[in-house]
Order: C-alpha cells, then structure tokens, then sequence
C-alpha cells in the first residue's frame, strides 16, 4: 500500500465536496421527473380529479346521518390525499427505481466518486415531495371548491401524511428491491396498489365500512392512515396505535428494502 | 511503471468459476487490451479493477489502490465505460456531462471534451435518441470527464458499424496520446491488433498468452505466409533448405510457404540466384485472428504460459 504517487497525487477527500454532488442529483433528477407527463398526471392531477367529480354528485355533498352527520366528499379529502401518496410511492416510484437498475445507470454511477444511493435518495426525495405537493392540492380544492373544512389538528394532520408518505415510500422501495426486472416490479405495484386504494378507502371510505372490515384494514398502513387523518380533520389527536401501525409499516419495508436492493 | 497490477485474481458465481488466477500488469501509458471469446471472464477481471466485483482470492491494485477499500480514491483516478450501460432517457447530452462533471472534484472541461468527441452538436438531444456510436461516445466522455489517469473500455466497439467503429479507435489512440492509459476489453481481433500495445488472451478464465499483437502472431506458429508461382521449378532440396519454414506446399505450379522474415530473405535470394522470375509474388502477415485460434484451441499447452513481457 505504499504508492509511489509520481506526478499528480489525488487531491484528498474534502468534506464539503460530498453535498455539491448529491445535489446535482438531486436537481438532475427533478428535471427528470418534470419530463415524466404520465406520472405528473397521476400524482399531482388525478387524486384531485377525482375528487372534484365526486363533489360534483349533489348527494355527495349532503350530510348523511349514517356517515354521523358528514357528507361523502368530507370523506373523501383524506381519501384524494392518500390516492396521491399511493400513485407516487407504489405506481411511479418503483419502475423508475427497477430501471435504473435494470438498464445499468447505478453501475455506471457506482464508478464515479458518488454513491449510486444518491440517485435513489433523490427519486424517493421528489415522490415524497410529490405526493405531499398533490396532497396540499387536494386539501386546498376541498377547501375552496366543496367547503371541506381544513384539518382541525394540523399537527397531527401533518405527523399522519408524513408518516403515511414515509410508508408507501418505504413499500415502494421495497418493490423496487425485491423485483429483478422493470416488469416485475411494475406488475407487483400494480397488485399492491389495488390493495393499497381498497384499503385507504377509494372505494369505500374506510369510516364507513362495515366493523370487522374496518378492524381488519386498520391494520394496513393506509387504513391506519386514513383513521388517523379523519381523526385529526376532525380536530382531535390521532390515535397512537394508528400512528404505530404506520411507523412499523415504514421500519419494516425500508429495512426490507436496504437489506435486499440489488444495485445490479 | 505498472498503474493497474492484477495479481492472481479468482472469481466465481455460484460455484462456476468466471476468473481463474488472472495475472497481468498494465503500464502507464500504453493500451493494453484483453482479448478473449465470449463468456472468457474479461468483464469480470476489468469489473474487479473497477472495484464492482471483490475478487475471490488474489489482489488488484490501481496506482497502488485497492480498488474495494479505497474505492472513492480509485474512482478519481480510473475511468470507466461499462458494458451495456444505460444512461436516463430523457436526460440530455449536455445535462449527463454537467451531472458527471459534478461527480469530480476536478473535472475536465465538458465542453472541449464534447468538442472533442463530436458531441457539440448533441448537446440538446436526450440519451434514448442518440445513435449507438453517440451513445458510446458519450460513454466514453463521462469516462474521461474526472481527468482520469486510466479508463476501462469495456466491448467499446460492439454494436456499431465499421465506420463509427474506425471513428472510435481513432478516439482511442487520441485518449491514450493526450497521456491516459487505457485498458481495453474487446473481442475484435482487428481492434486490439490495431490498438494495443500489448494484449492479454483470457480463455476460460485463464490468461492463455501475454505479449505484443506482433509477438503474439510470432508464436502462434508461422508468422508469414509466401505465395508465387515461378517461371522455372524449383529444385526440392533448395526449397527444404529454406531457414525457419514450417510448411512448403505445392499446388498446381503454385509454392506456397509458412515461414517468417527470415524466409521471405532466403525465397528472394534463392530466386535471384537461379533467375527465375517469380509470378504473382504474396507476402501476407498471419493475422491475430490466426494467432487467437492457435492460443485458444491450444489452450492445454498454453495453460503453463505464464511468461509475461
């Protein structure tokens, strides 16, 4: 190991050097995610589309005794929410992940001075920011279009959406990780997907199904996400165990997802 | 001085063995190329250098670096263009030279690099819309784009037509001139016999020969081939005694002779002094190609070379 570094001995290792690099990713990969129509679409537009049309069904905008006095659309806020985490972190994020594996860009980035992870940090960086973006707009619309009221805790409001964005960011890596090609893993968020909307309540508004179904779905993350952000809508705090599903169902596929992503 | 030492390097997948005791050193400054059939372990070997693959057993070293532990340090002094890497689709020329340029701490200028590499022209075209050679051009120019001190080509030239082929080695010669040291993998003949200063012939994991492209076709047997027909016959015992043939065919008039220099001198004299003229006079080199096949079929007796240059 002694090296004879004849002419040009290379320059030591500064420390401020290593976040220049990871933002040039990091803006590198906004570009990227700006030419992506189809996930712009699906993440910032469509939740918010679809909960415009349903609030144009004049029912849905009537207090229903049996939903205890609020309408379908009040509802269907946290549902417009969570469609959006769900579009980003289980429908966009993986194939994007899968085919940078796929088509050999973690490899060639692995020899350079920069860390292939930093091109997965930034994509998992811009879906979270995505989704929260999308979500905004779905609060501001319910806000402005159908008269929803705003979260009364915005507090907990905000702990339950970051931690709702933590976890589908975390299963969505973890597809990423455990499917070998693009295809699988687009065919494998698809799957997850649909279970993820029937359990945040696209269908069916988590509030408002039946008791056991609820129970069972309460144990899901966007189940648990759905009742912690109808509770903090409603003003209060959300419940710890609906916080608690949520954070494990972020611990688990994360460490899922690091200990089993494949670079190559 | 040797910037890259491969030192008995082992790698197997799953119980097969890809690299079988590797050993080679690379000079600074020259063009040293492995040569090899497909599926004969050269990517594996030139992924350890890169530091994507820990070798089984052995040892690589680049300026001195291990290419695992020192990994960031190795990254700044080699380059590298691998096989069958993508870049974003929708990310332009000019945007993968600037992300890359922000990877070094030193980097080149992007722009004379593009200039030089015929890419000025691209900058605004995305990467899924480039031709192959663009696309390898490109590769090479974020290769060289840290101001390396060593690049790794990796089947540089695989997939493009002649031309951009020729356009390619010529780069390549132009790389190694402004005083980077490049290892090429290849497995053109005409590629390393063209480029390379020397050339290690990897064949099941092994390196089956070690040498110049010229010494390599040396002793892959008889190196020349001479063909004429000559105006008179010539006495068998003259052409028996001609130095260092290995072979004298005749066919219908025609003298066919393997030999090397030394023969093609002693075929000239001959003939002058018995003043015959001959007719349709060739003098070809063996190629590498012939000098492969020799070296890889006979690949039992060669396994022992270990003679390095």
């Amino acid at each position: 190991m002694t090296t004879p570094l004849a002419s040009n001995p290379p320059a030591p290792t500064a420390p401020s050097s290593a976040s220049a690099p990871s933002l040039a990713v990091l803006t590198c990969e906004a570009r990227l995610f700006l030419r992506e129509p189809g996930s712009l679409f699906w993440i910032l537009v469509f939740p918010t589309v679809l909960l415009t049309i349903l609030g144009l069904v004049p029912s849905y905008r009537e207090a229903d005794d049996g939903l205890g006095g609020r309408r379908v659309i009040d509802l269907y806020v946290p549902v417009a929410v969570l469609l959006a985490m769900i579009m980003s972190g289980l429908q966009a994020m993986p194939p994007v992940l899968a085919g940078y594996r796929e088509r050999g860009i973690l490899r060639r980035m692995s020899t350079t001075p920069v860390r292939p992870s930093a091109l997965l940090t930034a994509q998992i960086a811009l879906h979270g920011a995505a989704a929260l973006g999308s979500a905004v707009l779905a609060l501001a619309v319910g806000r402005i279009a159908f008269d929803v009221r705003l979260p009364g805790q915005p507090a907990g409001y905000l702990l339950a959406l970051l931690l709702a964005t933590a976890s589908v960011l975390a299963l969505g890596a973890m597809v990423s990780a455990l499917s070998r090609t693009t295809k699988v893993s687009a065919a494998v968020s698809s799957v997850v997907y649909l279970v993820m909307m029937f359990t945040a309540g696209v269908w069916l508004p988590v509030q408002a199904m039946p008791e056991v179904l609820r129970r069972i779905v309460e144990c899901t993350p966007f189940g648990a996400a759905s009742q912690a952000l109808d509770r903090a809508a409603s003003g209060g705090w959300p419940g710890w165990m609906h916080l608690g599903v949520m954070a494990l169902w972020t611990v688990l596929p994360a460490a899922a997802a690091g200990r089993w992503f494949k670079w190559e | 001085m040797a910037i890259i030492e491969v030192n008995a390097v082992h790698k197997a997948y799953a119980g097969r063995t890809a690299v079988d005791g590797v050993t080679f050193a690379v000079d600074e400054g020259e063009i040293f190329g492995i040569l090899g059939p497909n599926g004969a372990g050269k990517t594996t070997t030139v992924e350890c250098v890169e530091g994507l693959r820990i070798p089984d057993a052995g040892t690589v070293r680049v300026a001195g670096l291990d290419p695992v532990a020192d990994h960031d340090r190795v990254t700044r002094l080699l380059g590298a263009q691998l096989q069958e890497s993508e870049l974003q689709a929708k990310l332009t020329v000019r945007e993968a030279l600037e992300l890359y340029s922000a990877f070094h701490p030193d980097p080149a200028d992007w722009r004379s690099l593009a200039e030089r590499l015929g890419l000025h022209t691209r900058l605004t075209t995305r990467f899924a819309k480039l031709s192959g050679g663009q696309k390898q051009r490109l590769s090479i120019a974020l290769a060289l784009i840290g101001n390396p001190r060593a690049v790794v080509l990796d089947e540089l030239t695989t997939g493009l037509d002649p031309r951009a082929r020729r356009d390619t080695w010529q780069l390549i010669e132009e790389v190694r001139d402004s005083g980077v040291t490049v290892l090429l993998v290849t497995h053109f003949m005409e590629e390393a016999q063209r480029l390379c200063d020397r050339i290690a012939v990897i064949d099941k994991g092994r390196v089956v020969a070690l040498d110049t492209p010229s010494g390599l076709i040396r002793k892959a047997g008889s190196s020349t081939v001479i063909s004429f027909t000559p105006s008179q016959p010539l006495a068998p015992d003259d052409l028996a005694a001609l130095p260092a043939a290995a072979s004298v065919e005749q066919k219908g008039g025609r003298i066919v002779i393997n030999g090397t220099d030394e023969t093609v001198n002693a075929v000239i004299s001959l003939l002058a002094r018995h003043r015959i003229t001959a007719h349709q006079l060739r003098v070809s080199e063996a190629t590498l190609d012939d000098a492969f096949l020799d070296l890889t079929e006979t690949r039992t007796e060669a396994a022992d070379t270990e003679q390095a240059a």
